[in-house]
């Protein structure tokens, strides 16, 4: 089959010494940085995308795929070992695996999330190779009107349909949509909300945007609850491998999950909450031990962690397939192919071959390189766990400036990167969504493009977007997962008068 | 979800909520003033002041959906914060802006953002903390630098280097 010719291709690519190397420097400096408490993968994306500058792409990208794997294990160490996960879709992890690590079976717990993120990674990936091709195929015949309608999925998706309040969630998005209309029109050359600031010609860089309210506001908004409490870490103690007992109750969840984790990862709606959440529900449900759930209950850190993992690489799906951004980590993927010029979609496959299935390939080297990685090595990843706050978050913030400086060292620049902390610290302490601000930063561009595009192929005619029957699903779709949080809420008011 | 469990006192009016409303609804207006300045040349379809204009409708739907979440107050509950360190990290990168932008050179720049951030996490051994700083951030120019041909910007600092 073709997968499997271009899968070896990509091997042969991959398994070239230098990129071996590559893949080794971005496992581990992800698992080093994603360890760091308060840092998700997104960020560790964001942070180490300097890194990559200079970098030839194949290679960075390889480094990439590292450095995202290696953020989500250094993630879940965090969840387990501090109760601070990093992401919502390690909150399931850190519920069980915190309540482990108290009672002494923090080695287990890790052993257990390591082993699972390397089994549905392994799966998930697969998966991702073999799904790829298939919607590539389906992708080239998306005219720009579907491209259009595809785009208000994910945005609506990604800011109303998952998060906990739709008008805050969309309130984030059309703040990115506003931050991508910054710059100069692409087709008529005219310079939109620059004010005559020459740095604002060029819009607004993903990363400064990610870099400030991810690593600035994280850091403004710790410090600034401080006072609230200290964060405990949990010594890892006893025996770090798993009994036999344990391997027994973790196999069906590590699978479970990784059924959750993928094809939900897959859609592009994005969000690996919801499969985490799911599978930790089900694990309770399923378990011959219900009294240990809430307590340290082993299926409850293998299956949402197996389910976290797998749905990071069912984000890849629609990333690489259709260029299509559906949580902050694969905006921040997004954002280093187009560092490079490089425009994920059905036309990266025909074209940059090697580039993209190399990637892949990779992907299941990294993944086999941090589980020899971390199950030896969680003792020196424990001790960047011990590093005092005050530094941490000091050294945090020399990184994430540093990105900017290397970049653009402007200081309109860095003010722009003040002020996106200082956004990111506010959308923080009022609870709004950070991620569709990036997507819709990175997609508003593409979007009105492909839609201007769209009408100009039909002479101005707006009902071109429903005469394509693709762009009319999609259309539909978007419209009912726009309405169905409010539909849904007003179900619930209903509900709750009722009582 | 947003709905306030029975124990809570009413629901009143939450100002913050008002503001943000107002923000948004003064970004909109921007959006808009902005985008009366831009010429439609497309013979067909939709020119560049289009999207803004589209962009900047959502954005006063919400404002007026923020606000009534706010007369509501349906916003959730706030822990107190304090501005102390707030304002302190915010000083740092003050500094380190203003250090760029006179010339004085990565190393000082991220040096007193090291020492005031460290200081707003509750460090009181500045002398410590800025020798850490120096010598970590004269290390990470040598490695970005000259190992990986970033190029940083260069202080009296680096120049001795």
């Amino acid at each position: 089959m073709d997968t499997f010719a271009a899968l070896a291709h990509g091997m042969a690519v991959a398994v070239q010494p230098m990129n071996l190397l590559y893949a080794l420097i971005g496992v581990f400096l992800g698992t080093a940085v994603g360890v760091l408490p308060g840092i998700g993968p997104a960020l560790t994306v964001a942070l180490l995308l300097p890194v990559t500058y200079k970098l030839d792409p194949g290679g960075s990208l390889i480094m990439f795929a590292g450095i995202y794997y290696g953020g989500m294990y250094g993630g879940s160490t965090t969840a387990i070992l501090i109760n601070t996960p990093g992401e919502s879709a390690s909150m399931a992890t850190a519920l069980e695996g915190n309540k482990m690590a108290k009672a002494g079976r923090g080695g287990p717990a890790l052993a257990t999330s390591a082993i699972g993120s390397f089994v549905a990674g392994t799966i998930a990936t697969i998966g991702l190779a073999f799904l790829a091709p298939w919607l590539v195929d389906f992708a080239v015949r998306f005219g720009p009107e579907d491209y259009f309608a595809l785009m208000c999925v994910a945005f609506v998706t990604v800011s109303a349909t998952f998060g906990d309040s739709p008008i805050r969630g969309l309130t984030s998005l059309f703040i990115g949509l506003t931050l991508g209309l910054v710059g100069i029109d692409k087709l008529t050359g005219q310079a939109r909300l620059a004010f005559g600031v020459p740095e604002l010609l060029d819009g607004v860089e993903v990363t400064t945007l990610a870099v400030g309210l991810f690593a600035v506001g994280e850091a403004l908004y710790v410090a600034s609850r401080r006072h609230h409490s200290e964060e405990k870490l949990e010594p890892v103690r006893g025996s770090l491998w798993m009994t036999r007992e344990d391997w027994k109750r973790s196999w069906k969840p590590w699978l479970r999950g990784t059924m959750f984790g993928f094809p939900i990862g897959a859609l592009p709606a994005g969000g690996a909450e919801i499969p985490t959440f799911l599978s930790y529900s089900t694990e309770k449900r399923l378990t011959k031990h219900p009294e240990e759930f809430g307590k340290g209950a082993i299926e409850g850190v293998a299956g949402p962690e197996a389910a976290n993992n797998a749905s990071a690489a069912g984000t890849l799906v629609p990333l690489l397939t259709l260029g299509l951004p559906t949580s902050a980590t694969a905006a921040m993927m997004l954002a280093g192919f187009q560092q490079y010029g490089l425009n994920p979609g059905p036309l990266l496959f025909a074209e940059r071959p090697d580039l993209v299935w190399g990637l892949i390939a990779s992907l299941f080297i990294a993944n086999c390189m941090l589980l020899v990685l971390n199950l030896p090595l969680v003792g020196l990843w424990v001790r960047l766990l011990a590093i005092p706050q005050p530094w941490l978050y000091a050294g945090v913030l020399v990184f994430a400036t540093m990105g900017t400086i290397a970049a653009k060292p402007s200081v309109v620049e860095l003010s722009m990167l003040a002020g996106f902390g200082v956004l990111g610290f506010l959308m923080r302490r009022f609870d709004f969504p950070i991620a569709p601000v990036v997507v819709g930063l990175i997609l508003g561009p593409i979007a009105e493009s492909q839609l201007r595009r769209a009408l100009a192929i039909s002479l101005g005619d707006p009902m071109t977007l429903l005469q394509s029957p693709i762009s009319a699903t999609l259309l539909a779709l978007a419209l009912i997962a726009l309405l169905a949080p409010f539909v849904l809420k007003g179900l619930g008011r209903f509900k709750a008068t009722e009582d | 979800m947003t709905s306030g469990d029975p124990a809570q006192p009413p629901r009143r009016v939450d100002r913050a909520g008002i503001v943000i409303a107002a923000l948004l609804a003064g970004l909109a207006a921007v959006l808009v003033f902005d985008a009366r300045g831009l010429s439609s040349t497309a013979m067909y379809g939709m020119g560049p002041e289009a999207m803004p204009v589209v962009v900047a409708s959502g954005l006063a739907l919400l404002a007026i959906g923020n606000f009534i979440d706010a007369l509501r107050g349906n916003l959730p509950a706030r822990e107190s914060a304090d501005p102390v360190p707030v304002v302190l990290i915010l000083v740092g990168l003050a500094l380190l802006i203003a250090i760029i932008g006179f010339g004085g050179g990565f190393i000082l720049a991220t040096s007193a953002l090291f020492v005031t951030t460290s200081a707003a996490f509750g460090r009181r051994a500045m002398l410590v903390d800025s020798i850490i700083a120096l010598v970590m951030s004269t290390l990470i120019y040598l490695a970005f630098d000259r190992l990986l041909t970033l190029s940083l910007p260069a202080g009296p600092l680096e120049r001795l280097l």
